[in-house]
């Protein structure tokens, strides 16, 4: 009896003990995917690969290097939201232009997209916002390419005095949105939008201001404009992916403000225009610096780049708010993808401009104007693919 | 000589004995392990608050101790407060338990004591599944259906009826620290009310025999016995409701409105310590601002760890006034 209760004890701690072992040894075996701790590693082999496969080709005089096979390069990004619909679009198209490369895109956010480009912990970062003099000097050599452009729209909710809901384009003053913004501007029948919209019974009824709660590039291009129109609001507001709002409330993404915005009568925010047009919103046109009432039309938004377009300068970052051109629509940004101008992977740097040039091309512009965003105009394509082409690899062209 | 040397190899060997009793039963081991799961949990305690301070220096250097009384927060101007977030984390979770601990304690004595046999089960298992619901979930059910429904129609009623009050001034809007309130009453619900059902089933059958053999109604014997006996188990429930609604961070943030404004008005916008962090963390853009974000995860971590404590302590007076007792 004691005895084969010692056995089974035995038993058991030998169990205990090959299980153990078998965790042990189990976990530094390489697994594909699920931790990016491991997907690194594999990565670093790919490089190691093209690596020895450059050497070869440096050492023997060969015409061209062996085509990789299909999917075999990974190309890792990370950055903003706001273009994530469409990159995932682009990539998913893209697997059938070239079946070699595959991507992988983490939204997290411009913020995050600067730091690990920074890091060169990814391939592409991606970013709503412009890069600072300070974030530009932690990474030398990087390069922000102006892919699409989304325009911002103010939305509203008002009902008219025999309570019906007004589905008419108010038209926005020049600086009525900033003063709307800075609660100067506290009912829909001030004098400001009533003089701009005659044609509109707008009713005696105070305005409640929707922003957008999370830090977002929405916000970064609104507050840009804002700024841009009103001296005051860029004293004492500013710009930024989250500002301090003097006054109204909070949503949280599109949907939150837009939310916010049907269930509130009076109330007015804004939201990514793509956002706006997929749920039928009812938007506004907005006076632009030209002194006309615009809609935000691809056309428009096109125009206010080409506006830009001749001074893009060496960086090719700015701001496109406010442009001065008749037919601008003056509320809207570019979404940049960050890259390094010298690749350190040949191999990923290749298919990486390649893709980029393909997005910027008509085969992509035309998956851009599906989702809502607007491509580049003729100026502004030139200059980008003009500095693409100087993108290098360990110092040689690519 | 011999003698002791015998004796002393006889008590080795019973020494050896007992250690192969205790082992053999796996005794050692299990305790070994249990120890080792308590002790996962003090480590992550200590590693989470030791990381969120390690990583926010900046705004400790700048700010100091202003940091929790400053209400200002302003990203452009690199100015960062945190008090609206504190008032916003606290006024929200403790309104949520005035509004929660009456409905589910009605909720846990009608389960345990009164509801008929055939209906325990099936709505048992109802509030158990309110539970599982995901917070975005009720967060855009909140904004989308129960605000305009629900709570637009009593906030303004409130507001016409009582607005003189400074709790329920105006003006009305949809989003307000009253909705965020009420949807983290809901969700605490049912974690209170599962809780103190099992609490009180526990109590054992003798307790409430005598109250009824001492000729006790249904209502003394619940609120004369069984709820100062199961006491310091339902205040442990009504802790367990308290973290979450602390905590509370998806649903919260889009029914709230995210408004820095401090105003004791439950019908204006508010702002939590949860919601800021999740609203502005993935778009933070430069070292100060990330840091104070997690200064503020560090100021919610501290205010749970004390809320707890406070509430740990509370339980122990309570049940130390009580002479049998239902522990959690």
């Amino acid at each position: 009896m004691f005895k084969s209760r010692m056995i089974v004890t035995g038993l058991l701690v030998a169990l205990v003990g090959i299980l153990v072992g078998a965790c042990a040894s189990a976990t530094p075996a390489p697994q594909p995917t699920v931790t990016p701790a491991v997907t690194k590693v594999v990565e670093t082999k790919v490089i190691e690969q093209t690596k020895v496969v450059e050497k070869v080709v440096t050492a023997t005089p060969a015409p061209a290097t062996p085509a990789p096979k299909a999917g075999s390069v990974l190309i890792n990004g990370a950055g903003a939201t706001f273009p994530f619909p469409l990159y995932s679009r682009w990539f998913y198209e893209y697997a059938f232009v070239d079946t070699t490369v595959r991507f992988n895109y983490q939204s997290i956010g411009s913020g995050g997209g600067i730091a690990q480009i920074t890091a060169k912990t990814v391939d592409f970062g991606a970013s709503d916002a412009i890069l600072t003099a300070d974030q530009y000097a932690k990474a030398p050599g990087i390069q922000m390419i102006p892919v699409v452009a989304g325009p911002i729209v103010p939305i509203y909710n008002i009902r008219s005095d025999d309570g019906k809901v007004i589905t008419d384009t108010i038209k926005f003053p020049r600086t009525a949105l900033a003063d709307i913004y800075l609660g100067k501007i506290k009912k829909w029948n001030d004098p400001v939008l009533a003089q701009a919209n005659p044609n509109i019974k707008l009713p005696n009824k105070d305005i409640v201001v929707v922003a957008r709660s999370d830090g977002s590039g929405t916000t970064f291009a609104y507050t840009d404009y804002l700024s841009q129109v009103s001296a005051e609001w860029k004293e004492k507001v500013g710009q930024g992916t989250s500002v301090k709002w003097p006054t109204g409330l909070g949503g949280k993404g599109n949907e939150g403000v837009a939310g916010t915005v049907s269930q509130n009568d009076g109330a007015i925010g804004y939201v990514e225009f793509a956002y706006a047009k997929q749920n039928r919103l009812a938007y506004g046109a907005v006076q632009n610096k030209a002194g006309e009432y615009v809609l935000p039309t691809v056309e428009a938004v096109q125009a206010a780049m080409a506006d830009f377009g001749a001074n893009m300068g060496d960086k090719l970052a700015l701001s496109i708010a406010d442009a001065p051109g008749k037919k601008s629509w003056p509320i809207a940004s570019y979404t940049y993808l960050l890259i390094y101008m010298d690749q350190t992977d040949c191999v990923k740097g290749k298919k990486l401009v390649e893709f980029i040039k393909w997005g910027l091309s008509d085969a992509g512009a035309k998956f851009a104007r599906e989702l809502d965003y607007v491509p580049l105009p003729p100026e502004v394509h030139k200059v980008v693919l003009d500095k693409l082409s100087k993108v290098t690899c360990q110092g040689k062209p690519l | 000589m011999f003698a002791v040397s015998q004796a002393k190899q006889r008590a080795s060997q019973s020494r050896w004995q007992t250690l192969k009793r205790h082992l053999q039963h796996g005794d050692v081991l299990f305790r070994v392990l249990t120890a080792l799961g308590a002790l996962t949990v003090f480590m992550l305690i200590v590693i989470i608050g030791y990381e969120l301070w390690l990583n926010s220096p900046l705004p400790r250097e700048k700010f100091g101790w202003r940091f929790l009384v400053e209400s200002e927060w302003n990203p452009v101007t690199q100015e960062f407060g945190a008090f609206p977030f504190i008032f916003g984390t606290l006024q929200t979770s403790v309104m949520a338990l005035i509004f929660a601990v009456p409905v589910s304690l009605g909720i846990a004595i009608f389960l345990a004591e009164l509801a008929p046999a055939w209906l325990r089960q099936p709505l048992g298992f109802i509030v158990e599944l309110l539970a599982a619901v995901p917070s975005v979930v009720y967060g855009l059910w909140g904004l989308f259906v129960f605000i305009p429904a629900f709570v637009r129609p009593i906030a303004e009623l409130l507001h016409t009826t009582l607005g003189f009050l400074p709790l329920f001034t105006g003006p009305v809007y949809g989003p307000s620290r009253l909705s965020a309130s009420l949807i983290l009453a809901i969700m605490i619900l049912p974690t209170i009310s599962a809780v103190s059902r099992d609490v009180l089933l526990a109590i054992p059958a003798s307790q409430r025999e005598a109250a009824l053999a001492l000729g006790a109604t249904r209502w003394e014997m619940i609120w004369r016995v069984l709820l100062p006996y199961g006491l310091s188990g339902i205040l442990g429930a009504v802790i367990l409701g308290l973290g979450r609604a602390l905590g509370e961070t998806m649903a919260v943030t889009m029914v709230i409105g995210n408004n820095l404004a401090l105003t004791a008005s439950l019908l204006h916008p508010g702002y939590t310590m949860a919601s800021i962090i999740a609203n502005e963390f993935a778009e933070a853009t430069y070292e100060l601002y990330i840091q104070s974000l997690i200064q503020i995860a560090l100021v919610l971590f501290v205010v749970t760890l004390v809320l707890n404590s406070i509430a740990r302590v509370l339980v122990w007076r309570v049940a130390r006034r009580v002479p049998t007792e239902v522990r959690i």
